[in-house]
């Protein structure tokens, strides 16, 4: 039973215990809007371009957290505006204005660590180091789970108005633009949270899956959110102790354990899993059949 | 006078194109409005600029007495059409319909006595008590229909603006909606629909407003529906600017 109890004896352990439980539950919750509103892509891009705004934040200032969220912040509000501006002021539609400014924000990045030659790994950025959580990164990643839970509970309504169907939105008097913005400012602030524990290219993971498997088992928002968050909490937290007793990176685990319960769901929910459905049609027709030779 | 609706030369435009010009009507609550015309002669550009998602070009349009402003109004309701929604959405029947009540309860107040009897309300008036529970991809299509329209009266709109309500009912679905939307007129509402099926005007709706572009007939339907009127506004020229020579 020792190996159990094992991974909480250290102290780094304690600290990336408590770091996935914030980002977990985050991003878990903020999952469901993004799953809905159909901004999983979007969340994508503004992940990869979260890079070149972490590395001149690290060139600048160093590796300390608020600078970090700030390089980042900018960099992902920079595309999504200018994705946004491009696409109203020519013919290029949204998303490939968007996917073209993240991409060149990437590659922007990724010459910058290196050229910069500061102490960062660019590994560091991308996959994450979990192991590697500091105190200030723990009040980074609690302060913003405050923020982003405060907010989103307070517009819950609104929001859940806005994304169901924006035009009857509109004329309720919600304001949507806002609110919508306020989604992408959050998707970003929960993403630059969970870049220790997942990385860069991973956190998308850490967004989405948890509600899209949630999607697949509830007929009902609310489920979505706190089930979301639940599950979330539960990936990361799994995922970590993987990766300690398995001895891999804790990005992929919590990607992978998440991935695994999402694929569960897709094939065994009661309602929406392909396998049930599949012997749930067979059994409406064989009723259709029977009722069919009773004529 | 003052359970009116009254348009005040209202033009809109779309995408910059003006759709409706100079536009004058007066519309009064307990009355179904068939919003008549051609593709293209602006019927969805008008119930927009009512519901306030459209800005006016020129005029203003009162109700009861006070300009309508943007969309600040929670006596307006605007239904989409079905194509517009993503029926997918994670929610049941009553759940869309107690979405009515969002405007009224602002971002902390509890869902109180007074709005569930006001969404129980609704589902008893549209007929959907049956299925509140249900998820709405599992409606039929009357059904989604009916759906938002009690989403409409939870939320104590006196005008309901529909966008092409009984496109792609079956005969049963149509006379239901009929029947919700005449329950509406019956308690004062006043329910303005586009509508393109000319042949059921007459049945469904007891006003209509003929649209070209610009106002062609508005009235009660046995007055302004007449083949005169219809003629006025469906034989349209159209003009493209060239002359097209086929030999």
């Amino acid at each position: 039973m020792n190996w159990i109890l094992e991974p909480f004896e250290y102290d780094f352990m304690r600290r990336a215990l408590l770091a996935c439980v914030l980002v977990g539950f985050t991003n878990g919750f903020l999952g469901a809007f993004v799953v809905i509103r159909r901004l999983a892509l979007m969340a994508d891009a503004l992940s990869h371009s979260l890079l070149p705004g972490l590395a001149l934040a690290a060139i600048l200032i160093g590796l300390s957290p608020l600078g970090l969220l700030f390089g980042g912040l900018l960099a992902a509000v920079f595309v999504a505006l200018g994705g946004h501006l491009i696409s109203r002021s020519s013919r290029v539609k949204e998303e490939t204005a968007i996917a073209a400014l993240y991409i060149v924000a990437f590659a922007i990045g990724i010459a910058l660590i290196k050229y910069a030659g500061v102490k960062v790994s660019l590994d560091h950025f991308l996959f994450g180091n979990i192991l590697g959580v500091g105190d200030s990164d723990l009040w980074t990643s609690y302060a913003i789970t405050c923020v982003a839970m405060l907010l989103l509970v307070a517009f819950q309504r609104p929001l859940l108005l806005t994304i169901f169907e924006a035009s009857v939105a509109k004329t309720q008097g919600v304001p949507v633009g806002m609110l919508l913005g306020m989604l992408i400012l959050l998707i970003v602030l929960a993403m630059v949270s969970s870049l220790q524990a997942v990385g860069v290219l991973l956190s998308l993971g850490l967004l989405i899956l948890p509600a899209a498997t949630i999607y697949l088992l509830s007929d009902s928002f609310d489920t979505m959110l706190w089930g979301g968050a639940a599950l979330g909490t539960f990936g990361a937290v799994t995922g970590l102790l993987v990766s300690f007793w398995a001895n891999i990176p804790s990005g992929p685990a919590i990607v992978l354990i998440l991935g695994l319960l999402f694929l569960l769901a897709y094939l065994f929910s009661p309602r929406y899993g392909i396998i049930s459905r599949h012997f749930k049609r067979r059994h409406l027709h064989e009723e259709s059949l029977e009722r069919w030779e009773k004529k | 006078m003052s359970h009116q609706l009254h348009l005040e030369d209202v033009t809109v435009s779309y995408s910059r194109i003006p759709a409706v010009h100079h536009l004058n009507a007066t519309l009064s609550c307990g009355s179904c409005v068939a919003l008549l015309g051609p593709n293209g002669a602006g019927k969805t550009t008008l119930l927009k600029a009512i519901a306030g998602l459209l800005p006016l070009e020129t005029g203003r349009i009162e109700f009861r007495g006070h300009q309508l402003e943007g969309t600040s109004g929670r006596e307006i309701a605007y239904v989409p059409q079905r194509e517009a929604v993503d029926w997918d959405f994670p929610v049941t029947v009553r759940g869309l319909v107690e979405m009515g009540r969002y405007p009224a309860l602002g971002k902390w107040r509890r869902f109180g006595a007074g709005d569930h009897a006001a969404v129980e309300e609704a589902l008893h008036i549209c007929d959907l008590e049956d299925i509140a529970d249900r998820q709405i991809s599992a409606l039929s299509g009357g059904q989604q229909q009916r759906a938002f329209l009690a989403r409409a009266w939870a939320q104590k709109a006196d005008i309901y603006l529909l966008d092409e309500p009984f496109t792609g009912l079956d005969r049963n679905a149509v006379e239901a909606f009929a029947q919700a939307m005449r329950r509406l007129r019956e308690a004062g509402k006043l329910i303005i629909a586009s509508h393109h099926d000319l042949k059921s005007v007459q049945a469904l709706f007891d006003h209509i407003l003929l649209l070209n572009g610009e106002l062609v007939a508005c009235g009660p339907t046995v007055e302004a529906f007449t083949q005169d009127n219809l003629d006025r506004a469906y034989a349209v020229h159209v003009f493209s600017g060239h002359a097209h020579h086929h030999a």
